[in-house]
């Protein structure tokens, strides 16, 4: 197969000018998802909080879960990009900018998701510490404040990681682009040239972000994890939290990754790009993360069967064989049963494969979030304060819109932004393990090696 | 400001015709800073792409980092001993709760740090007017001089033809 740069340029831009009809719509069904949700959450602000299925002793359930879910699948971008690159993974090229779009989006809809709870979101700057007039400043003692924080240098290093090497690629759009949408990629682009110092100076950058990244991405999610694990409810006050919940985050990150590229590959046309060694290698990583994942969940339920604790084995049974079993059962087929055979066996990794497993484990991945909060919070250490949980219709159109959120944040972006780094596939003709090839014949090489 | 160029089909070519021009910079009386290179991707292991390597922007991060840390410890405990609170005889100012916010603030000072050394470094943003040419998309690499010396253009032109130019162009007006 001979790819040429211009060629190259040609397919990875061809989106920005042309959409199909399914592309529109696919954007007004995701439009009418977040209009829902806004007319539900426009409801929530005149009725008050009490139209969700929230009341004493569940205090947080759809909300929280959502919170938890988003914050989630947003460890598919940054933390897969960065560790790809900093192992110089050179099959990472056409993936990276698929992830590090997911990460952004991701934790944007996380963060709006405590806003709607708070009730009042209007008064959500106080969670800023600046010396005002109330003399109240943030409890740097609670885990709300920590997760300010760690969400606002996420999203912060994300953006930053998402956008650095999308620059060079904004350049190229303005320079094939006339009229206002020049002048729009002339802003974004900030005036880029492509000068060895630029790139250079880019690089370095690039490394940084990446060494810088990798924690914050770890921090984020243990931070998340702390949420529950600093308060004294039955199943929730355990150290194994901080790690469940970053292997389940990067677990189900990269489930959510390989059905964006997969969507990606079959309505942009990037077939050429996307290639089967991508999904069997992101399969591979979802296989190891199904069994680590599989590993933490024995490890948490057998520690807590062990002990025998009556109010933590009152939790247990629920989500084992009571009220909660069937959504229980349900997670150890999506999360283990069906990806598990399908990502091992090597025939059935393949693209369709991978991507039926990991729709199976985003779907696995909700309902372990949910098990976490529900079940825990209606059997606490009180038998008399036990209560039940039913989510309304309001909560209910909250999260479909959640996901309307994301397909049409990431719809959009695929109309602005090449959905793969265009001058990162040209380094990929260029060059085997960093030795620099000249091109056989006027820019006409092969992409390179395994692909 | 004017513009004379070669475009070169790869990074062995463009790396010619650097160094013709670098070599001849005294001789057509050329500031290096005249002579620029413009290329659709990073061309590494070339020596005018690697001459501009350099290690400071981790430097700088590191030093980002530091300034991070130190604001947020001084946030944390600043506020905390302005405005005390009932603690029941615990710490007022817990290291364990403050370190999660000093982390955070280190992390968030190397990244901002970094987004701010690249920008000065690359001399991002620029909206003076930039070289650009359509063929650099197309994977060529443009290797000229800026403002070339009055009479010596037809000479330049036959340097960066002799280091292999698949194209030599004149450019009058760069691109916005």
């Amino acid at each position: 197969m001979q790819t040429t740069a211009e060629q190259i340029e040609q397919d990875l831009l061809r989106p920005l000018f042309h959409s199909s009809g399914k592309y529109w719509i696919a954007v007004a069904i995701a439009t009418s998802l977040l209009l829902a949700g806004v007319a539900a959450f426009g409801y929530q602000l005149y009725a008050g909080i009490g139209v969700w299925g929230l009341n004493s002793p569940v205090f947080w359930a759809f909300d929280i879960t959502n919170f938890v879910f988003w914050i989630g699948i947003s460890h598919a971008g940054t933390l897969i990009s960065a560790i790809l690159r900093l192992t110089n993974a050179t099959w990472r090229r056409p993936v990276t900018r698929c992830a590090e779009a997911i990460t952004v989006f991701s934790v944007l809809i996380g963060a709006i998701i405590p806003l709607c709870h708070i009730g009042r979101p209007w008064l959500a700057y106080w969670m800023i510490p600046y010396p005002s007039e109330r003399h109240i400043w943030p409890n740097f003692r609670s885990p709300l404040a920590w997760d300010f924080f760690a969400i606002s240098t996420y999203l912060t290093g994300s953006t930053t990681f998402l956008y650095l090497p999308t620059i060079p690629d904004f350049a190229a759009v303005r320079d094939v682009s006339t009229g206002l949408r020049k002048k729009i990629y002339r802003v974004l682009a900030l005036g880029w040239q492509g000068t060895p110092r630029q790139w250079q100076r880019l690089e370095v950058a690039m490394h940084i972000m990446a060494v810088v990244i990798v924690p914050v991405a770890v921090s984020v999610h243990t931070i998340v994890s702390w949420d529950f694990a600093m308060t004294l409810v039955p199943m929730w006050h355990s150290s194994i939290f901080g790690p469940y919940f970053v292997a389940g985050a990067i677990f189900s990150g990269i489930a959510a990754l390989i059905l964006a590229m997969a969507l990606l590959r079959k309505f942009l046309h990037l077939e050429q790009y996307l290639r089967p060694i991508h999904f069997e290698n992101l399969g591979k990583l979802l296989l190891t993360m199904s069994l680590l994942w599989f590993y933490f969940t024995f490890a948490e339920r057998l520690t807590a069967w062990y002990g025998n604790s009556p109010p933590e084995m009152a939790v247990f049974w629920e989500s084992i064989r009571k009220n909660f079993a069937p959504l229980f059962w349900t997670m150890v087929v999506c999360n283990f049963i069906i990806p598990v055979p399908i990502l091992a066996i090597k025939r059935l990794r393949t693209i369709t494969g991978t991507a039926i497993a990991s729709a199976t484990v985003v779907v696995g991945m909700w309902l372990e979030r949910f098990l976490i909060v529900v079940p825990a919070l209606e059997h606490k250490f009180l038998p008399y304060s036990w209560g039940t949980y039913r989510p309304t219709w309001v909560e209910d159109t909250l999260m479909a819109s959640s996901f309307g959120m994301m397909a049409l944040l990431y719809l959009l972006f695929s109309k602005f932004v090449p959905m793969i780094s265009i001058w990162e596939m040209k380094v990929g003709l260029q060059s085997h393990a960093g030795v620099p090839m000249v091109a056989p014949a006027e820019g006409q090489v092969a992409l390179e090696g395994p692909q | 400001m004017k513009a004379l160029y070669g475009l070169y089909v790869d990074a062995a070519g463009a790396q010619r015709a650097f160094d013709l021009l670098r070599s001849a910079s005294s001789e057509l009386k050329l500031r290096s800073q005249q002579i620029v290179v413009v290329a659709g991707e990073p061309h590494e292991g070339y020596e005018f792409f690697d001459a501009q390597a350099t290690s400071t922007p981790y430097r700088w991060a590191v030093l980002g980092a530091a300034v991070g840390g130190t604001a947020g410890y001084l946030l944390t405990t600043l506020s905390q001993k302005s405005y005390p609170i009932h603690t029941g005889g615990m710490s007022l100012t817990p290291a364990w709760t403050n370190g999660i916010i000093v982390y955070e603030m280190i992390m968030l000072g190397a990244i901002l740090t970094t987004l701010v050394v690249l920008l000065i470094g690359a001399g991002l943003p620029n909206f003076k007017g930039v070289i650009a040419d359509p063929e650099v998309g197309k994977g060529k690499i443009l290797v000229g001089v800026v403002d070339p010396p009055e009479g010596l253009e037809p000479e330049l032109e036959r340097r960066l033809q002799q280091a292999g130019a698949w194209q030599v162009k004149r450019s009058a007006t760069l691109q916005p």
